[in-house]
């Protein structure tokens, strides 16, 4: 026993205080970011009610979101379901922004607060400030600020012209929300910059000159010439950046009939589904990288006699049941729960790193058994996103733990196969199809906007590339494309095209409303 | 790091977005309240309520990929005893093992239930029957009796005790009683202690000294610093409403001309006269009349539901209105309020019955006598009725009562107006009793 272990208890019983939480974030600081060495934004934790907790889950966990019905809506279904019981509310809700909010409930027992902390305030803390898809997509300074000025702007042009006009566009902005995002980072380059790659270019060339290349012969097929039409055409689709993936972008930049303000307004909602883009790629990872973070830490809190056997056993319970995996047929089953692989695939690395089998050697070769649990944990956190993640690190032993198996459905057969389970043969093809599972490009259907014929009828073509005959909802893609033609004010088409043979398999259209 | 405590920020920040979500939806949300007023009895209007909507404006569309076409590949969790090659039949309905799930915002989602808050829920009932604003306001005003002040009492809840007047009952007792202070058994103590010190000490005094002090220490034991009589707590009253009960009287023909549709009207005019009288009295009961030729008391629901077949003659309900005055409601005790409905037929020779009746029984010991004769909405140019045409007779002169043709709801608080504007002056003056 070291002396640590004789330590006082932070606290004891359920009820909880300021001091008290104060004194038990530093203890856990002093663990994640000191002995875990954890980077974390400034954590700002904030207690709230439970109404004002359903009020953040509706205006999809954003503090200061601007007003929309639709917020509205899931707050009264969010509202009915609470009060029935038939569902709880989260414990916390952690905004990805610097410095980092926290929020608690204040009905949360003691533990639930201190885990709560660990969870929200270290894990998701350090996975928002180290991951690169954050990095990259998210500004972590501005959000809140962004936030401020939309709902501002929102209310002022609600103001101006009108709650319903205003409402219209969102309306229409929202449904193409998961359309608002642009999926490749554009590298913006500085002018020097390019003339500088340019120079450095015909150098190479130079330098690398042989006039043997001149004799090669060149390609004897006649460059067609292009008619006068096709040409402008070309251009025009150039122009406009055709194709373009983000509809929103397309439309706030090329749409013929849009106000200023509703360009404004596109802007924003695309501006907060970029935001978001990130958590929706991340999710095993950020969950599994949290709960990693709350078991390490309560452990070690525990160890040190900082926290009752009690509590200890309270958090035992609420941590089993948040990593708990139904199997398929079980009637709770919904998918994979985020926190039971993630958490389960950080613990195998842990694993992997401390106690490797052969077989953990032979898959894993660049880490296994080089005893640095949380460096390597660190590196994974910070350089993959859940699809690459699950190809790097899903280990056979995982595979046989959660006994993954591998369906195949044809829509047009009444049967599905099985096409791999957890053996060795399987292991690889397992790992790739959930990997796939997780892809959000793969996910989301691919959607471009290809054509704009801005001289002539100004029709507008969308179009789906339809992967492996996996077609839109038609409902659900009609609704919408109405939306889009009520953005871009003329007639709308759709085409699904297969994306092996390019043949269109199916054609939607919309025309705007009067 | 912070700690924040954003528990008091402003409540219901919300509200915005319910407001917005509501106008949205108000069509269907209005269906269903009304669905929920056909339900609720006469005197159940005051609540909040769970209603189930349907609505087309609420979708929230977003492109997805549908369910039932291509083909796809998933990972499960949980094998038992499949391998490689295996086929399975697919559930029925769905494709199997819910690989992908369908877009949350689909079709399953359009049927959707929330609660409306009492305000929502009257608010909507109001509009329907265009109440003026100030109208609205009133009814809606929930103060109910409040705690007053009155005086003190020997006995309450720790939470209620009246520490000052506790502490000077405590006092002067005390006083009154000579419990000794502590300052005089120590002084007394310090006395003893001197006198032994002293050389040669007087042993005769020093005893005398342990006297005193065995007889103020059994004193102080006797005497309570804090005795039960002490105790004084703060008292609180109820202050009952000036008027305390009333009885309204729903007096309907069922006969086979009412129909559903005017049973309903008639429902909402009974529940707004209702909901005015659970205002202003703390206590009201209601009893229901139903007649044809002949008359009885009847429950709610049966007055509502159930058609007789036969003529009408209006008199018989106002004699058994009279009977049931004097055997249960004391004209002394009670504030007496009459809401009749009908379509307006009756037999020629009963009119003039009726028209004494009223004028000479009933009116006298009424606050408020309403008449509303509903008509389906066709119904252009209204014949002149036999029951409208005797009640005319008795209008004039007579500013507590009302009587008004309605073929829709919005028609019905004409009837009402002078019993919501005078509601301060008239009806309270007479309600003297």
């Amino acid at each position: 026993m070291t002396a640590a272990a004789t330590r006082r208890p932070l606290f004891d019983g359920a009820e909880w205080n300021f001091e008290v939480l104060k004194r038990s974030y530093d203890a856990i600081e002093e663990i994640g970011a000191g002995e875990m060495g954890l980077d974390i934004y400034t954590n700002q934790i904030e207690v709230i009610t439970a109404e004002q907790m359903l009020d953040a889950y509706a205006s999809i966990g954003m503090p200061n979101m601007y007003r929309h019905w639709s917020f509205g809506k899931h707050f009264a279904r969010e509202d009915v379901l609470y009060r029935k019981g038939a569902r709880a509310l989260a414990y916390e809700l952690v905004i990805n922004s610097d410095p980092c909010i926290n929020y608690v409930m204040e009905e949360n027992t003691m533990t639930m607060q201190m885990l709560v902390m660990a969870h929200a305030a270290m894990g998701h803390n350090h996975f928002f400030k180290n991951n690169y898809v954050f990095q990259q997509w998210t500004d972590a300074t501005a959000i809140l600020d962004y936030l401020r000025f939309a709902k501002e702007y929102v209310t002022e042009c609600e103001e101006k012209y009108g709650v319903e006009t205003v409402e219209a566009v969102l309306d229409s902005a929202h449904a193409l929300m998961p359309q608002g995002i642009s999926r490749h980072p554009v590298r913006r380059q500085s002018r020097t910059a390019k003339h500088e790659r340019e120079r450095k270019r015909r150098e190479h060339e130079e330098a690398t000159y042989n006039e043997l290349w001149r004799t090669v012969p060149r390609s004897q097929l006649p460059q067609k010439p292009l008619t006068p039409e096709a040409k402008e055409a070309e251009e025009e689709s150039q122009s406009l950046g055709l194709p373009q993936e983000n509809l929103l972008y397309f439309l706030e930049k090329h749409s013929p009939k849009l106000d200023d303000w509703k360009r404004e307004l596109l802007r924003i909602v695309r501006m907060l589904g970029q935001y978001f883009y990130p958590q929706r790629q991340t999710k095993v990872m950020n969950e599994g990288c949290a709960t990693f973070v709350h078991y390490e830490i309560m452990g070690r809190l525990y160890d040190k006699g900082l926290i009752t056997e009690g509590s200890m056993l309270e958090f035992m319970h609420s941590h089993s049941s948040v990593v708990y995996q139904p199997r398929f047929e079980d009637k709770s089953f919904g998918g994979f729960n985020p926190y039971a692989l993630g958490f389960a695939m950080m613990r195998d690395i842990k694993r992997i790193s401390e106690e490797p089998t052969p077989e953990d050697r032979d898959w894993f070769p660049e880490f296994a058994g080089n005893g640095d649990a949380l460096g390597n944990l660190k590196e994974a956190w910070a350089n993959f996103r859940d699809d690459s993640f699950i190809l790097q690190y899903l280990s056979p032993k995982l595979i046989r733990d959660f006994r993954l198996f591998q369906i195949h459905d044809n829509t047009g057969s009444s049967f599905v196969e099985v096409k791999a389970i957890h053996d060795e043969l399987g292991y690889r093809r397992v790992r790739n199809v959930l990997a796939d599972q997780y892809d959000a490009a793969a996910r989301d259907p691919d959607i471009q906007v290809v054509n704009a014929d801005l001289s002539g009828g100004r029709r507008l073509t969308l179009q789906h590339r339809v992967r492996r005959g996996v077609l839109l909802d038609k409902d659900q893609c009609d609704r919408t494309l109405q939306h889009v033609a009520h953005l871009w004010g003329y007639r709308v088409k759709m085409l699904e095209v297969d994306v092996e043979n390019g043949k269109t398999l199916k054609e939607h259209e919309a025309l705007p409303l009067p | 790091m912070h700690i924040v405590d954003r528990r008091l920020n402003p409540k219901a920040k919300s509200l915005g977005n319910r407001q917005r979500f509501l106008r949205r939806a108000k069509a269907e949300i209005r269906e269903a309240v009304r669905d929920a007023i056909k339900r609720r009895k006469v005197s159940e209007i005051d609540g909040g309520e769970n209603i189930r909507i349907r609505s087309k404006g609420l979708r929230e569309p977003s492109f997805g990929l549908g369910s039932h076409t291509g083909e796809r590949d998933f990972v499960l969790p949980g094998n038992r005893e499949y391998s490689v090659g295996d086929v399975i039949r697919k559930p029925e309905g769905g494709a199997g093992g819910g690989g992908q799930k369908g877009s949350p915002d689909g079709e399953g989602e359009d049927d959707f239930v929330f609660s409306l808050s009492r305000e929502e829920f009257l608010d909507l009932f109001f509009d329907d029957l265009k109440l003026p604003n100030l109208v609205k306001a009133k009814l809606k005003d929930l103060r109910s009796p409040e705690p007053m002040r009155a005086g003190f009492t020997t006995e309450g809840p720790p939470a209620k005790l009246n520490r000052l007047r506790t502490m000077r009952n405590s006092l002067a007792r005390r006083i009154a009683l000579r419990r000794p202070r502590l300052a005089e058994l120590e002084e007394l103590e310090a006395a003893i202690r001197a006198e032994e010190a002293r050389e040669p000490p007087d042993r005769e005094r020093i005893t005398r000294l342990h006297a005193r002090l065995a007889h103020l220490s059994h004193m102080r034991k006797v005497v309570a610093y804090i005795d039960p009589i002490d105790l004084q707590y703060n008292r609180h009253e109820r202050r009952p409403k000036p008027k305390t009960q009333a009885v309204m009287f729903c007096l309907m023909d069922v006969s086979a001309s009412m129909t559903e549709a005017l049973k309903e009207l008639a429902k909402r005019f009974f529940m707004l006269l209702h909901l005015f009288l659970s205002r202003h009295y703390a206590e009201v009961d209601i009893v229901f009349i139903r007649h044809t030729t002949t008359a009885q008391e009847v429950d709610e629901d049966t007055f509502f539901r159930d058609t007789e077949s036969g003529g009408t003659v209006i008199s018989t309900a106002l004699e058994e209105m009279l009977r049931v005055v004097a055997e249960r409601y004391p004209v002394e005790d009670w504030n007496i309020y009459a809401a009749q409905a009908s379509d307006g037929h009756n037999f020629d020779d009963d009119m003039e019955r009726c028209v004494t009746m009223l004028q000479r029984d009933i009116l006298p010991i009424c606050q408020y006598f309403a008449y509303i004769e509903v008509m389906p909405e066709a119904q252009i140019a209204p014949m002149q009725s036999v029951a409208w045409a005797g009640y005319s007779e008795v209008a004039p002169g007579q500013p507590y009562f009302a009587m008004r043709r309605v073929s829709s709801p919005g028609e019905i608080y004409p009837v009402f107006r002078e019993l919501f504007s005078g509601s301060a002056s008239g009806s309270e003056e007479r309600a003297a009793r």
